[in-house]
């Protein structure tokens, strides 16, 4: 095996268990070459990728950009905040004429769920998500089990769960689908408003205590509280939250195990983790970081394979 | 296998290791300043099989071996129907004014090997590099590249196949022409 079985990377949803083995497979090996004292392959140099990103990033921008150009690739950004998508311009048309400059990869970026799978059906192009609204966010959730497995060896069997938001959050969802492929088991903890109706249906344990939670785990995936998508008070206050939710060294020292913490970022110091908490030997938050650019170049490197040019 | 055809039997390989050994001690001395690298995936154990005897039967100690694998710099790079799997590189030391000498079973096109000489780029510059090959399939070449250290040499066509089969991981020292 050494194809994935789809030509986009639209979300965990879509991948198989093979596929995710393969690009772990994969990272080990870029992992290696980004250590090199010359981290550039020019695996990809007759590939150009255009990253459009329609909703505000910096980690995940910074990261792909990376990836892209330590593969050799040319690379195109844009940002729909100083774009024509302004002047009213459709999804369809903006990435048409992108493309017809002859672009063979988008990673994008929406604020609408769907957007990949969309864009997939009517365009060109090979289309890597990167986050679209609350629905999937791949990238992420293959690098936060790559850095888990990287920690543990296995997942399999592993006690995961994800605090915080996740209503407005597409790392949760993406994290569930890809740790329950690989055989983990997955709690969400949060304030009832906060946790999607229906959550349960995925197979996934709900717990609203977080001592309970954190006692239960071997990893807590501490998510921020999604202030910008919030458009009604899910919570009293953010002191409140705090209270109830938040994660500091004392709760930390307090459980019976050591259990690592982990983090996509952005971090509210001080909400949903303390800095002391973040900046732990238990926290891997880095090695999701560096562990990223691994990732994204394996979903670029496998992706661009399968792209043929005339 | 039905199609092939013993080219080199255990005894004549061991003959041929210690030569090549032979040659590699006559230029490189006390390998201070010299570093081996195997080719992945096949590379390597011919690789592995000249340290030991550099160490077993010359006494040449603390020998820097590397593996290198040169799937991200091939040229063929989605031209196959397959994408081609990446093995591990393991370079623990620079190249850095090193004279790095380049181990591999069988050259064909040379394609490999000028990807090997822009890979190990991204480990320093090397004051010169040098290859070893067991199995030199001549009148084959695409580019101008020759071996420095030459086990045998073989005239095969180009349906045919050489495989090189280690003890270590076959079973048996042979080297073969198949039939693809």
């Amino acid at each position: 095996m050494s194809e994935l079985s789809t030509n986009h990377l639209l979300g965990i949803k879509y991948l198989n268990l093979e596929d995710i083995e393969l690009i772990f497979k994969t990272a080990d090996q870029f992992k290696e070459v980004i250590n090199r004292p010359i981290k550039k392959v020019p695996s990809l140099r007759d590939i150009t990728i255009a990253n459009l990103f329609f909703e505000n990033s910096t980690r995940t921008k910074l990261s792909f950009e990376l990836a892209e150009k330590r593969l050799s690739a040319d690379i195109i950004n844009f940002s729909a905040a100083s774009s024509s998508v302004k002047k009213g311009e459709t999804l369809i048309d903006t990435v048409n004429n992108i493309l017809s400059m002859k672009v063979d990869m988008v990673v994008m970026r929406h604020p609408n769920a769907g957007a990949g799978v969309f864009l997939s059906q009517h365009v060109n192009a090979s289309i890597i998500n990167a986050g679209d609204g609350a629905h999937e966010h791949p990238t992420q959730a293959l690098l936060d089990c790559y850095s888990i497995k990287q920690k543990y060896g296995d997942i399999k069997g592993l006690n995961v769960v994800i605090v915080g938001d996740i209503l407005h959050s597409r790392v949760a969802l993406s994290n569930i689908f890809a740790l329950q492929k690989l055989g983990a088991n997955v709690k969400v903890c949060g304030p009832a408003t906060l946790l999607p109706k229906h959550i349960e249906s995925l197979g996934v344990g709900i717990e609203s205590n977080l001592i309970k939670a954190l006692e239960w785990c071997d990893v807590a995936n501490m998510l921020r509280v999604q202030n910008e998508r919030m458009n009604m008070s899910f919570f009293p206050s953010t002191r409140e939250y705090v209270l109830q939710y938040g994660l500091n060294k004392k709760i930390l020292n307090a459980l019976p195990k050591k259990i690592t913490i982990m983090h996509p970022g952005p971090i509210n110091r001080g909400v949903e983790i303390t800095s002391d908490v973040a900046d732990s030997k238990q926290s891997i938050i880095l090695e999701q970081v560096e562990n990223g650019v691994a990732i994204r170049m394996a979903a670029i490197y496998l992706l661009a394979a399968k792209i043929k040019h005339e | 296998m039905a199609n092939r055809q013993l080219l080199i039997d255990s005894k004549k390989i061991h003959v041929i290791l210690h030569r090549l050994v032979n040659q590699l001690i006559e230029k490189h001395l006390d390998f201070s300043n010299t570093v081996l690298i195997g080719l992945q995936p096949r590379g390597i154990d011919l690789a592995n099989r000249i340290k030991k005897i550099l160490e077993e039967d010359y006494q040449i100690r603390n020998i820097q071996l590397g593996y290198l694998d040169i799937t991200f710099f091939r040229d063929d790079f989605r031209r196959n129907e397959k994408p081609l799997a990446a093995n591990q590189t393991q370079i623990d030391f620079l190249v850095e004014n090193k004279r790095v000498v380049f181990i591999d079973d069988v050259l064909f096109t040379g394609r490999s090997i000028r990807a090997a000489l822009t890979a190990v780029q991204s480990f320093g510059r090397p004051s010169g590099i040098e290859l070893l090959t067991l199995v030199d399939r001549r009148f084959s070449r695409h580019l101008p590249i020759q071996p420095d250290y030459v086990g045998c040499q073989v005239d095969a066509i180009n349906s045919e196949k050489v495989l090189v089969m280690w003890q270590e991981k076959d079973g048996e020292d042979a080297v073969y022409l198949v039939e693809k």
